[in-house]
């Protein structure tokens, strides 16, 4: 059995201004010990994905479809369901780390309630353990600095104990979204390497919600491009950097800057993403992809498979799109 | 922190200083005094009275000696108007009934309000928010000077439970119209920060990080939100607290209470300067000394504040 079954995720929100559809029928199925990256521009429904599974949809927020994780339903799943896999089996690392730890309390009480709360250890033992998981993220003089409060730190340090308290219940899933956005280039690096070593270690699947392709390329097995809440490209992520599928993708991989080609233009793909609120029934990238025709404005051709493990949503054929 | 306060402390002497000269000065400045009377004394009887409150001096003299009593003696001076009274018996005499009455508004205005904002805040959008809504809202608009006379009406007149007026030391029957009638004002502003307040710590992102680790909600509620959502509530609540403690001049008025509340107000009507000063100074040292114990509170909760 999959660790984690997504069949035809949708995720939408009730605003004054009427429906916003953020995510469309999203399917994936992740393995144990597996990494999937999701990647695409702000606004294309990434984090809210991530959040409809875990049941952290905001109050306006709807999610339909369903969500299977070790076989048990999680999708709006009552709290008597959902809590016990809260942190104790699949845990999550947010974006900005300044404003996801709360400011009110010391690290170790908030790193030890996830332990005592989930694993009934007592506080000494939970803090001690707490000590332990900050080492493992290699925070220096981690047995002193526990006890500080989350200003005391500096951006990568706090988003280093969101990491540490994500994995203290040795969750079988972990999902990053964003982990380094709000981080120096510098400290991004370094956030990205320690979670590959921690992934490895602690062999635990792992989702990473991303705009970075380069991210990616470094860190997952599997790739999904997102955009305007609808996969558009789903696969291996060598072949999908060797032989990009869609526009869409072509377009962010040619916006990846590259420091080896002097002189050139930054390439950007023109236009802006969709607004949401439209009906979802085309392409969402037709009206700033050079390949789109009348068609692609009101049908999209289902995702299919055109190689092993290679999947596309497309309504021009690859050769069209050569 | 603890030099933090004393400097507070030292500061708060010229602050209270600065009070006393400006409240001299406007209190002056209003035309008439305390033995202007309709008909009008006879000048040398005016002179006479003058001279023995020490009216007849310069007015920076006045002051001094005012000023010299107070730090010396801890004297506020003789009243104008009450021949035999002296304004330290007066705050002596009417101040503990307010502290009283407003102490007991305060501590239940703080509980109804934090719990109905509390409430409302967590069944947002649901029929229960918009009755403490409505209800907060209602006890806003609703003035104390006419509530007073609808308590006194259906407690005193029809049910006939309570008495309609007197203190008589503070029992019970004698202390629930004023308590009410104070504290539904307070009760009803401090339901409604609580409840935007909370509404906005409880969609900031340290939240959701808390919802993620699978706490009940229960646990969510009092160990992460409510200490931030109270921030607001905290500064409110000092200025709020010295207003109930030093009375309301309508709870005074309509229930017989005797506080300083009426006090105030007669002294200021009837030029008795040297009560309207006394009064003056006890609500600036009272808000001097409530406004750092908010500041206390908000770096014992907010532990990026240090002084």
């Amino acid at each position: 059995m999959a660790l984690l079954e997504v069949r035809d995720l949708g995720v939408s929100f009730e605003t004054p201004d009427g429906t916003v559809n953020a995510v469309n029928g999203v399917s994936f199925t992740l393995e144990r010990g597996e990494t999937l990256g999701i990647v695409g521009e702000s606004g294309s429904g990434k984090s809210q994905l991530s959040f409809a599974i875990m049941g952290l949809l905001a109050r306006n927020g709807r999610a339909r479809g369903s969500v299977l994780f070790d076989g048990q339903e999680i999708l709006n799943a009552p709290p008597k369901v959902i809590n016990p896999i809260r942190a104790n089996r699949i845990a999550m690392v947010f974006q900005d780390p300044m404003t996801s730890l709360n400011p009110y309390m010391r690290v170790s009480d908030q790193m030890a309630e996830v332990l005592t709360h989930h694993k009934g250890m007592s506080r000494a033992q939970a803090v001690r353990e707490a000590i332990r998981m900050l080492d493992a993220v290699k925070i220096p003089d981690a047995a002193n600095r526990v006890h500080l409060y989350p200003h005391e730190f500096s951006g990568g340090m706090r988003q280093r104990v969101m990491i540490a308290m994500a994995l203290l219940c040795r969750p079988e899933l972990l999902i990053a979204d964003e982990p380094t956005t709000a981080l120096d280039v510098t400290v991004q690096a370094q956030i990205m390497s320690l979670l590959a070593e921690l992934q490895r270690e602690f062999a635990m699947a792992t989702i990473l919600i991303t705009h970075d392709l380069g991210v990616v390329a470094g860190f997952c097995r599997q790739v999904m491009v997102l955009y305007g809440g609808k996969v558009m490209e789903q696969s291996p992520t060598d072949p999908l950097f060797e032989t990009p599928s869609h526009p869409y993708t072509r377009g962010l991989l040619r916006a990846i800057p590259r420091v080896d080609r002097e002189g050139d233009q930054l390439e950007s793909i023109p236009g802006s993403p969709p607004n949401m609120t439209r009906e979802d029934r085309g392409c969402p990238f037709a009206p700033r992809c050079a390949h789109a025709g009348e068609d692609c404005l009101d049908h999209l051709a289902p995702l299919t498979e055109f190689a092993p493990g290679r999947l596309r949503a497309c309504n021009r054929s690859l050769e069209e799109i050569a | 922190m603890f030099s933090y306060i004393l400097k507070r402390l030292a500061v708060a002497i010229p602050t209270l200083l600065l009070l006393i000269i400006i409240s001299f000065l406007l209190m002056r400045a209003a035309p008439g005094g305390p033995f202007t009377t309709e008909r009008g004394l006879p000048p040398q009887v005016l002179a006479n009275l003058e001279a023995k409150y020490g009216l007849d001096q310069p007015l920076w003299k006045q002051m001094v000696n005012y000023v010299w009593g107070i730090v010396a003696h801890f004297d506020f001076g003789p009243s104008f108007i009450y021949k035999d009274r002296t304004v330290n018996e007066i705050i002596a005499q009417g101040f503990p009934v307010t502290l009283t009455y407003g102490s007991i508004s305060f501590l239940l205005a703080v509980t109804v309000g934090v719990t109905l904002g509390v409430v409302a805040a967590i069944r947002h959008n649901t029929w229960l928010d918009y009755l403490a809504v409505g209800v907060s809202i209602g006890a806003q608009v609703l003035p104390n000077f006419v509530m007073a006379p609808i308590l006194v009406l259906i407690f005193t007149l029809w049910l006939r439970w309570l008495p309609g007026g007197g203190w008589e030391g503070g029992q019970w029957q004698y202390l629930v119209m004023p308590v009410i009638a104070l504290s539904t004002s307070f009760m009803a502003s401090i339901a409604r920060i609580t409840r935007s307040s909370m509404l906005e710590v409880l969609n900031s992102n340290h939240i959701r990080t808390a919802r993620a680790k699978g706490l009940p909600e229960r646990k969510i509620i009092l160990r992460h939100a409510l200490k931030p959502a109270l921030l607001p509530v905290i500064s409110y609540l000092g200025p709020a607290f010295v207003t109930m403690i030093t009375g309301s001049v309508v709870v005074d008025m309509y229930f017989s209470t005797g506080g300083i509340g009426k006090a105030f107000v007669d002294s200021a009507l009837n030029r008795d300067y040297a009560v309207m000063l006394g009064i003056t100074i006890l609500v600036g040292a009272l808000t001097i000394l409530f406004n750092l114990v908010v500041d206390i509170l908000y770096a014992w909760i907010d532990p990026k504040i240090r002084y």
